[in-house]
């Protein structure tokens, strides 16, 4: 009951956040210097005032902002999200395309890194301070530091030039279709490796950090104590007193980077050619491609919006105190 | 461990089925097993409808699928394309184009006059900027049979000829386009041209499939049966691309240039810079004139006595251009080399700027700057940062802004900076890519690529209007001459270098680029040798 409660306030938060947020975001793409005639004009290398008329009013910018802004918002409550006259395609063909390959990266580095991070995290608090603590923490330390663009090149260099393993860039070979559909997946997943790693390896750093700074710290404490004192064996307070605990802050750390997940990763998809939400992007802001830039922030929003409830709600099945409160 | 265990390992089985064994192994092959072309395209055109797009991205791949009525030898010699020939009157005011009989469109519709008549004189008039300022310049244009076309000039226009390139007068399907919305039509998902190529496929963010128009007009072409163009974002992936032989093509931009040699001298590589003669990218530093002391013209002399231009051709592009002596490339038609030179010289400088009056203050600073830096890539960061490093050495101290593309348009156009730098194709003709950027009538705000520096000056806006409808090529060269002459007195604006591209190909290629348009051709001739 108070669960259902909890829900129905929050989701008429959640639509008045997501109103508030497509304001701002109109607002924002507005604020910076240019829009899309300057562009096409810039990459066109010639021009006139008749086609920059011209895209300002397929556009809609010959209108007034408040015009603009209440078309902008009609669209949204239908469920609009616009066409991309740039690209001459409907936003949400645009964006719904990319987002497949976005979340088949994002999940897979997000699972990997969880995964990875976590069992790193463990083993090297409850070594704390033998060398396979020095040795994971030394190695995490350093990963945390990598630029990512220059982990995912230098991969490149030795698992598609030197060792010729792995495929250096795309999403799927381009005959891949031709390869029924175990050859399509088996050739996708192939593809998948080196960007997932990469992008993995940031995060995975980041758990291994937070689990074991966090396991060392509920080992102190009392009632840790206290299960060591009643004689229970150390696996069963392992599992039973102390992971549960420091778990908690690897939640709240995944939950917030789940959700800039979806966004997509820009660096990754960039250097390994992968046909994500972040170039899309990336490419809408550069080409001031209103209509797309306003669909992304927008879809990103609610996901994001729906990630942190899921998050919560996970806290609570973890840590049932909250639930009580 | 070798490559093979490493499959069976990823497999998890020594039993690997054959195909998929074949698909492991065949990640890194050239050439599609059918004799197709794979490519790179970068940065991803927004759409491929030519008439509609002519961003260069669009031009390359849309240049496969769209055709003009000619094409362009490498010295811009006029050659049959879907004209098969043409006579232009003595008077220089009436051309008559002839076409071919048998081209049909992709969706197998016959190509006719009346199709060439509608994008001229009614679809490019409204969508084409550089086609609506060649074609306004018709009396009429029409077509007598359903084969020959007549364009009819208000007063003769030496370069009108020129109009006919690809990506200058796409010739688009009046019964596709006739009478709709035409940037609307839903047709521009599937665009419909005459060209040897047509779109199978497009995996936005990855790659455009084309593949071989069966009932292309010339007898045995096209010689290859399909492209890919991969769309690789990043700069070292597409090095890799051409490394790994997962591509057999880079052209344009596609290569940096610090990384071209090392990839030209790959195997079986081949390095060309020719096929970009009708663009010829004239590059400069950008002035506006309406500030001090930027339009004092001595202050312009001081600044390119600072500057050594060779250090950009040798250390920033790396060969690929050469020194510009003035406004316009040795590519282009009527260039004139005999015109003022300046070699740095920082003593000439020095004296210019204090017979100006400008002293240094205390810290040896004499006027204070901003820079605008284009975001057309590193090559014009790395020309940016020479010119701060350079004009510092007269005591002119420069401040670097850098913005991206709607940033740097929208300052540009309205004359919203100090100094920046440009960058303008020629289209072969100085009457079609010069005089745009130096008369008077063009100096329109908010408007990119025109007299954006705002330069006037009666005598170069006499000379170049002379020279755009005289009819004799010496009469014109007379003209260009003098005009030559007087912009590099004057320096409207500093040119640095005519830029060079490189296309960097499968040696095996053969036919691949033969005019000047050359990776933006239409591929009809290529084949595998």
């Amino acid at each position: 009951m108070r669960t259902a409660r909890l829900v129905l306030t929050r989701l008429a938060g959640i639509v008045f956040a997501i109103l508030v947020i497509a304001v701002i975001n109109f607002c924002l793409v507005r604020a910076a210097p240019g829009d899309p005639a300057m562009v096409i004009a810039g990459q066109s290398g010639s021009t006139d005032e008749k086609f920059l008329a011209q895209v300002r009013a397929d556009y809609g910018l010959d209108q007034p902002y408040a015009v603009q802004l209440g078309t902008y918002l009609k669209k949204i409550v239908t469920l609009d999200l616009g066409y991309s006259f740039r690209q001459g395609r409907p936003v949400s063909d645009l964006i719904l395309e990319r987002l497949g390959p976005t979340l088949l990266l994002t999940l897979s580095a997000f699972f990997i890194s969880l995964i990875g991070g976590v069992v790193f995290g463990a083993l090297a608090g409850l070594r704390h301070g033998k060398i396979t603590d020095l040795g994971i923490s030394l190695a995490a330390l350093v990963l945390y530091a990598t630029p990512v663009f220059w982990l995912g090149l230098m991969l490149v260099l030795l698992f598609s030039i030197k060792l010729e393993w792995l495929p250096a860039f795309g999403y799927a070979d381009m005959r891949a279709k031709t390869f029924g559909t175990v050859g399509y997946a088996l050739d996708v997943l192939k593809h998948l490796i080196l960007p997932a790693l990469t992008l993995a390896a940031i995060y995975m750093a980041a758990y291994t950090r937070l689990m074991r700074a966090a396991l060392i710290e509920v080992a102190a404490e009392d009632h840790v104590k206290t299960a060591r004192a009643k004689g229970l064996s150390e696996s069963a307070i392992l599992r039973g007193h102390m992971l549960r605990n420091a778990s908690l802050p690897v939640i709240t750390f995944a939950g917030l980077q789940i959700g800039a997940l979806v966004g997509g990763a820009v660096v990754v998809e960039t250097v390994f050619s992968w046909p994500g939400l972040g170039r899309l992007t990336f490419d809408a802001v550069t080409a001031r491609d209103y209509p797309v830039l306003l669909g992304l922030f927008l879809v990103m929003s609610i996901l994001v919006i729906a990630v942190n409830l899921l998050t919560d709600l996970i806290h609570r099945l973890v840590d049932p105190r909250l639930a009580v409160r | 461990m070798k490559r093979r265990d490493f499959h069976k390992m990823l497999l998890g089985t020594g039993a690997a089925l054959p195909f998929l064994d074949g698909l492991l192994n065949g990640a890194a092959s050239a050439a599609t097993p059918d004799g197709g072309l794979v490519t790179i395209i970068q940065p991803e055109p927004p759409i491929l409808v030519l008439p509609l797009n002519q961003q260069t991205p669009t031009g390359t791949v849309g240049g496969k699928i769209y055709e003009s009525l000619l094409t362009f030898d490498f010295d811009l010699t006029p050659q049959p394309q879907l004209a098969t020939s043409w006579e232009v009157s003595e008077d220089g005011l009436t051309y008559t184009f002839h076409l071919v009989e048998n081209a049909k469109w992709h969706d197998g519709e016959p190509f006719t006059a009346a199709d060439v008549v509608f994008s001229c004189d009614v679809m490019l008039k409204e969508v084409h900027p550089r086609a609506r300022a060649n074609f306004d310049r018709c009396e009429s244009i029409t077509a007598p049979d359903d084969y020959t076309v007549v364009f009819q000039l208000k007063e003769p226009f030496a370069p009108f000829i020129l109009a006919f390139e690809a990506s200058s007068a796409p010739i688009a399907p009046k019964h596709v386009y006739e009478g709709t919305d035409y940037r609307n039509n839903p047709a521009n998902d599937k665009p419909i041209g005459t060209g040897p190529f047509m779109l199978n496929e497009w995996a936005r963010g990855s790659y455009i499939h084309l593949t071989a128009f069966e009932d292309y007009y010339v007898e045995g072409q096209p010689g290859l049966t399909e492209i890919y163009y991969k769309i690789v974002p990043d700069a070292a992936s597409r090095s890799v691309a051409l490394e790994t032989g997962e591509a057999n093509l880079a052209q344009w931009n596609d290569i940096e240039p610090f990384d071209v040699q090392r990839v030209a001298g790959l195997p079986n590589m081949e390095l060309t810079t020719k096929g970009y003669e009708f663009f010829s990218p004239m590059a400069w530093y950008e002035l506006n004139l309406r500030k001090e002391p930027l339009n004092d013209v001595r202050f312009r002399k001081a600044m390119m006595y600072l500057l050594d231009r060779n250090f950009i051709v040798d250390n920033i592009v790396f060969g690929l251009g050469q020194v510009a002596t003035g406004p316009i490339a040795t590519t282009t038609r009527f260039y004139d080399g005999d015109v003022p030179k300046y070699e740095k010289d920082v003593d000439k400088a020095i004296a210019l700027l204090d017979e100006m009056g400008l002293a240094p203050d205390g810290d040896g600073v004499r006027v204070k700057l901003t820079y605008t830096i284009p975001p057309y890539g590193e090559v014009m960061t790395r020309i940016a940062e020479f010119f701060r490093q350079s004009m510092a050495e007269g005591g002119i101290e420069i401040t670097l802004l850098s913005t991206d593309m709607a940033g740097w348009a929208q300052a540009i156009s309205n004359w919203d900076y100090d100094i920046s730098s440009n960058m303008l194709y020629q289209f072969g003709d100085p009457a079609l890519g010069v005089a745009r950027t130096y008369i008077s009538s063009n100096i329109r705000k908010g408007v990119l690529f025109s007299n954006t520096e705002g330069y006037e000056n009666p005598k170069v806006d006499e000379l170049f209007a002379k020279a755009a409808v005289a009819t004799s090529d010496e009469e014109r060269q007379a003209l260009y001459s003098e005009v030559q002459k007087i912009l590099v007195d004057e320096l409207p604006v500093l040119w640095t270098y005519e830029a060079q591209y490189p296309t960097i190909y499968d040696s095996s290629l053969k036919d691949l680029i033969v005019g000047a348009t050359g990776a933006n051709g239409n591929f009809a001739k290529a084949h595998w040798g």
